[in-house]
């Protein structure tokens, strides 16, 4: 008998082109998704050594990172971006990679366009300069983030040196409360790991709450597994991945489909495979999350409060508490549900799908946002936006008073004109809440997308379960 | 191709804070920027501009000796975060050849030796104590030998990949390298899982 695998085994196995005897792998790299920020430098290293595109065909190419939300209709956003576009449409245009433009159909975040397009498949590997990659994982694929570096020699040679990962199984289990989505169980599983808790390991997502989760769920879930330290985040492939697939654009067609899915169906893991390290989440124990510090580890539930000082383990987690503190404008021991708020941002490769929109849709209908509240959605993709405005969600949003954009990477990387001021405070679903991730000097809380609407509408931090029983 | 490094001896900087991700090290808006050379006057950029030495847990790359950066001392997890290479082009670009830590982010850490940087992993007590003696004196960094010595005081032996160690010392360019040494190997993969899974060939004929 051979020895029992994890889905990581064998997506690990079905790519190896050569052992290079320096403790490293050379891996077969499927597919690579291009942005413009992360490859300008890649391209040119290509350029340099004189060498081509091996499979020009296995690359999208897309600005998503630096683009003006406000306008399609040309460059619109600043100097440096426009230059910083126009320079991926040469060289795509050079290294014939497909490539969809600003006001093309299907563009969109990377991580959004390519599920969408059935560009990411299970049993791929899949590849992008931007470390959200792990959202791929979604499938069933080994898909994770990498450098300008590797960027090149993906495209160069079609692989790259990986070291393998340890084995991490997550074990969800139970049903998830109305108001409990997957950002809120990414994040009690990032404050329970801790900041790296899973560097190092490839994590699986299991469990009757993930078999329960839509696709867009397990998006959601495997994209923020970067935040706990790990590049790869999995979740076995089954019917809901299936149906999602099929007949998507770059999916394979008709009779290849059913060659595929035969394969497709073997990638779980073997009963009896073992993980390096196991943890267990009992779903029906989540309430919704909200960071409160700038890390994703440092979350808590709505109900809780910031960590009093007399909490802290010892003398260097207390100089950290204060430091967070500082710089978020908080007191130790703080209830969570005081704190008042500048911005709203819906949006990113985190919660920037329909699904993420009609969460929160569904809590500012009929609502406002609050005064003095700046709030906006920006979809993952132009495809999100029009399927949302064909739901009516954009009147909804427009409604209540938030700034309907176009698709992009927004507020979460600021990196284009969505940035705060120093010092505003944003209640966010994007992944991130480092200091200065949102705009110098900003503050983020990183929650889902129905808690983030809820904060809207009050101007604090709020439980949605609480504000719903008033309605 | 990055200058190779085998052995390095100069002052370090001390940032012993935990979580230290690259849009710290590299702050996002300066990413439009489309080169490598030049970013070192962006590296910390918002923790320079606001911290002096002198100040309780500040960090400055100025020494008050005068004495030229080469080496930084870190907390665990340094480099998580994004996985934008600016951050360690930019350290580069500073002079910065060798980070120390009890961790590194996974992605931070195999950009590195692909640039020439070195991200040495020690016992964060051993961190520590490089720390408080490097006030005063050099730190060497032998890639030969593995191991980080204070002057006048320990020596620290290091685990490192060997690939990435022989990248370091070689300053190897890895599309070359692999190229070299494993173009029949892709050739050969591909003809085999070109069978096994005709559905993701579908760019050729």
């Amino acid at each position: 008998m051979t020895k029992a695998k994890t889905l990581y085994d064998k997506l690990w196995d079905d790519h190896v082109v050569a052992e290079r005897g320096d403790g490293t792998t050379l891996l077969y790299v499927d597919r690579h998704l291009a942005h413009e920020v992360s490859t300008p430098q890649s391209f040119q290293t290509l350029r340099e050594r004189g060498r081509q595109v091996r499979r020009p065909q296995t690359h999208i190419a897309v600005p998503d990172h630096a683009v003006s939300t406000q306008s399609r209709s040309d460059f619109s956003g600043e100097k440096q971006a426009q230059v910083q576009i126009a320079q991926l449409y040469k060289n795509a245009d050079q290294f014939g990679i497909p490539l969809f433009r600003l006001n093309d159909p299907r563009q969109g975040i990377v991580h959004v366009i390519g599920p969408e397009q059935g560009f990411t498949l299970p049993g791929i590997t899949l590849a992008c300069g931007d470390s959200h990659t792990s959202t791929h994982g979604a499938f069933g694929a080994l898909a994770f983030g990498i450098g300008a570096s590797e960027c090149a020699t993906v495209m160069a040679l079609q692989c790259l040196p990986q070291r393998r990962a340890k084995s991490m199984a997550i074990n969800i289990d139970g049903p998830l409360d109305e108001w409990v989505s997957a950002k809120d169980v990414a994040l009690a599983i990032i404050e329970k790991l801790g900041p790296g808790g899973a560097s190092g390991y490839a994590v699986e997502y299991r469990g009757t709450t993930v078999s329960m989760m839509s696709m867009e769920a397990r998006m959601t879930l495997c994209n923020m597994t970067i935040e706990a330290g790990a590049r790869i985040g999995l979740v076995a492939p089954d019917q809901t991945t299936f149906d999602y697939v099929k007949g998507r654009p770059y999916a394979p067609q008709s009779e290849d489909f059913d060659i595929a899915l035969e394969y497709w169906s073997t990638l779980a893991s073997d009963s009896g495979a073992i993980f390096d390290r196991t943890v267990e989440i009992d779903a029906r124990e989540l309430v919704p999350y909200i960071s409160w510090g700038t890390t994703p580890s440092e979350a808590a539930p709505i109900t809780g409060s910031v960590p009093r000082l007399e909490d802290t383990a010892d003398g260097s987690s207390r100089k950290r508490l204060e430091q967070v503190c500082e710089y978020m404008g908080l007191s130790p021991g703080q209830p969570l549900e005081e704190i008042a708020i500048d911005h709203v941002f819906i949006g990113s490769c985190t919660n920037g799908r329909i699904e993420d929109l009609r969460a929160a849709a569904k809590v500012a209908e009929g609502k406002s946002v609050a005064a003095g509240i700046t709030a906006m959605v920006v979809p993952g993709s132009a495809d999100v936006k029009r399927q949302a405005e064909a739901e009516g969600l954009d009147r909804i949003f427009i409604a209540a008073g938030y700034q309907w954009r176009e698709a992009g990477c927004s507020m979460c990387v600021a990196i284009n004109q969505d940035r705060l001021l120093p010092g505003q405070r944003c209640a966010s679903t994007s992944n991130r809440n480092f200091e200065g991730r949102q705009g110098q000097g900003a503050r983020t809380h990183l929650m889902s997308p129905a808690m983030a609407a809820a904060a809207a509408i009050t101007g604090r931090l709020t439980d949605i379960r609480k504000l719903e029983e008033q309605a | 191709m990055s200058k190779p490094l085998e052995s390095l001896t100069g002052r370090a900087a001390v940032l012993l804070e935990d979580g230290i991700d690259t849009d710290v090290i590299f702050p996002a808006r300066f990413l439009l920027r489309m080169e490598k050379e030049g970013l070192g006057e962006c590296l910390f950029a918002d923790r320079i501009s606001k911290t002096t030495e002198d100040a309780a847990g500040a960090f400055s790359l100025e020494r008050k000796d005068g004495e030229a950066v080469q080496i930084l001392l870190a907390g665990a997890q340094f480099g998580c975060g994004s996985s934008r290479e600016h951050a360690v082009w930019s350290l580069v670009d500073f002079g910065i050849r060798a980070v120390i830590a009890p961790s590194f982010g996974e992605i931070f850490s195999n950009n590195s030796a692909r640039n020439g940087l070195a991200a040495i992993c020690l016992d964060r007590d051993q961190v520590e104590y490089l720390a408080q003696e490097s006030a005063v004196a050099d730190l060497t960094v032998d890639l030969l030998a593995k191991t980080v010595t204070i002057q006048a005081g320990k020596t620290f032996a290091f685990d490192i990949g060997e690939g990435d160690r022989q990248a370091l010392l070689n300053g190897w360019d890895e599309i070359d390298m692999i190229h070299a040494a494993h173009s029949d190997d892709v050739e050969n993969f591909e003809s085999g899982y070109r069978e096994r899974r005709p559905w993701l060939f579908k760019d050729q004929a």
